[in-house]
């Protein structure tokens, strides 16, 4: 019974929402529009959850002295002061927790995407060590792309911009069309398959 | 000046030569909604080279109380109205032409009525309807050809889910965590459940030996149902005393904060192997090449196609696209899964007949098959 229930669940709110997908009555959408509500609700019960579980992994590696325990203390720190700010303090434009995210949380994470670019030069730099035949071409490739896409390219080779064009309008658009056929048809078999209970992994596999 | 003749001589005279309306206009129930809008269709004036648009009206009566609800530029020849349109209620509308300099053409009317209403099926839609029944039968089929035979299908090797094992000895040899990371999609996301199905497997090979096991989250409810999949696994290997609660925990919902939590997890506890499977977005190559100055042997699976690369540069392994949702067939073995795999492939060749042949009669001037996948 503890597999069955979640099982006919899965099984009733998936047809429902494949039928709901070709049914355009207002009926139809007010329920979509009801789940979305439902949704909503879960993750913020969940999202009380997951905060005690935040604090409760930092407390223990605060107590056992783990490594890089001190980050722990950190983040709950933040954690309370933000969350104190935004209770006391409110909410909206010109609020002091409005201001911590503009001028604290954005450029933090704006600084690690930033670092995307040294991660890159990183990994090409690997990559492009022509040590078989297919990184030998990776390579190839990559500087044609790359110098077709400066206007030095251009400027010495003519044709160069709309070789580069060709390189990624057609051998490299066939090649993701492949694979995106193949991951839209594995979306649908998966999503089938949780449906009518074929696949039962996520429920340890009973 | 211009202005005053404008409104006092309507319809006025454009260059000295009036201006032609619109005409054919038609008003029509818009097919295939939830009702409220009316679909408008006209004809477009022989002067629409030297107007501006066509003004919309309408009105519940056929002579007064005329309104103007849409203004369309030069050249377009349809106006779906949706402003405060009530099933029901007979519409009647009128279309006329107009210059920048705001001078006008006669209206031109609807020929009848037009009344809104709620469809109950989609009829555009009819197409997606016929390839859902076409692939769920073939599913079914050869699913119940797999259970009622439990013949072993042959599956073609897949090189990242045959050293998962290897990766998992590897962590419990060196006596190190492995570090599943199950991506920053939300639960609804057909990868993020498929990293699911793979984190069952993996929770009962790491419980079998005793292997720390690490997954942080960074959605609520995909950590919920990641906590009760690692339990199960545990509980299915016969080990749900090895199981640690605060192993599976929440980060944080920001996908930078997350990516710098993951890397600084691989920085400090140094996990031997780092499992990055569901949707990755532009974290992906943070997390890896950082796992990769680790030294921990790495194997990735997404269907973000555009993270691929990412993936293969910097891992050992990558599953790309469908082999992700292939991995729990894989490592289970069981017919039926299998069956679902075999329905895959046969739904490939399909499409891929449909491909060519839609190719070449498109080639020669027939565009009835490709019509066919319009949406």
């Amino acid at each position: 019974m503890r597999f069955r229930i979640p099982l006919a669940i899965t099984f009733i709110a998936g047809m429902g929402l494949i039928v709901q997908f070709f049914v355009p009555h207002p009926v139809s959408s007010r329920i979509y529009q009801e789940a979305l509500i439902w949704y909503e609700i879960i993750y913020i019960f969940m999202l009380v959850l997951a905060v005690r579980s935040l604090c409760v992994s930092h407390i223990r590696k605060i107590k056992r002295k783990q490594i890089g325990w001190s980050y722990s203390i950190i983040t709950l720190s933040s954690l309370f002061t933000v969350a104190c700010i935004g209770i006391f303090g409110g909410v909206g434009t010109g609020t002091t927790l409005t201001q911590i995210y503009n001028y604290v949380q954005t450029p933090l994470e704006s600084t690690l995407f930033a670092l995307l670019a040294f991660f890159m030069a990183s990994a090409a730099y690997r990559a492009f060590k022509a040590r078989t035949q297919e990184a030998a071409l990776l390579l190839v490739v990559a500087l044609v792309v790359m110098f077709g896409r400066v206007p030095v390219g251009e400027r010495l080779v003519h044709r160069m911009p709309d070789i580069v064009e060709w390189i990624l309008m057609v051998p490299n658009m066939a090649a993701q069309r492949g694979i995106l056929i193949g991951v839209g048809l594995g979306m649908i078999a998966t999503s089938l398959k949780i449906i009518l209970g074929i696949e039962r992994q996520y429920l340890g596999g009973r | 000046m211009k202005w005053v003749l404008a409104l006092i001589f309507f319809p006025l005279i454009a260059n000295g030569k009036e201006i032609l309306p619109p005409s054919n206009v038609k008003a029509f129930d818009t097919p295939n909604d939830a009702g409220g809008a009316i679909t408008i269709n006209w004809e477009l004036s022989p002067d629409d080279s030297i107007i501006s648009g066509y003004e919309i009206w309408r009105s519940e009566s056929p002579d007064t109380d005329y309104t103007m609800i849409g203004y369309m530029g030069q050249g377009i020849v349809r106006h779906k109205d949706d402003k405060n349109v009530e099933d029901g209620i007979k519409y009647y509308y009128k279309v006329r032409a107009r210059t920048r300099a705001y001078e006008y053409s006669p209206f031109a009317f609807a020929f009848s009525t037009a009344v809104s209403s709620y469809q109950w099926y989609n009829t555009s839609k009819t197409n997606v309807l016929v390839a859902l029944f076409t692939f769920t039968s073939l599913l079914i089929l050869f699913v119940l050809r797999a259970k009622t035979r439990g013949k072993q299908l042959f599956l073609r090797k897949i090189a990242g889910l045959d050293a998962l094992d290897e990766a998992i000895g590897r962590a419990t040899e060196m006596g190190k965590p492995l570090l599943y990371v199950p991506g920053i999609g939300y639960i609804e996301e057909v990868g993020t459940i498929a990293a699911m199905n793979i984190l069952n497997r993996v929770a009962r090979k790491v419980a079998e030996y005793g292997t720390p096991l690490i997954v942080p989250n960074r959605d609520p409810i995909v950590l919920m149902v990641a906590r009760q999949v690692v339990k199960e696994g545990y509980t299915a290997a016969g080990r749900p005393d090895v199981y640690d609660d605060s192993n599976v925990f929440f980060v944080t919902t920001s996908q930078f904060g997350y990516a710098a939590a993951v890397d600084g997890i691989m920085l400090r506890q140094k996990p031997a192997t780092n499992l990055f499977m569901g949707c990755f977005y532009a974290e992906s190559l943070l997390l890896a090449e950082t796992g990769n100055a680790t030294g921990a042997i790495q194997i990735a699976g997404t269907d973000k196609v555009h993270q691929l690369p990412f993936f293969v540069t910097a891992c050992d392994y990558t599953l790309l696209g469908e082999e992700l949702y292939a991995a729990s067939a894989y490592l289970s073995r069981e017919p039926t899964l299998l069956g679902a795999i075999k329905a895959q492939d046969y739904s490939k060749i399909i499409l891929l007949i449909f491909i060519i042949v839609g190719a070449v009669l498109s080639i020669l001037g027939i565009s009835f098959i490709a019509k066919l996948f319009n949406v």
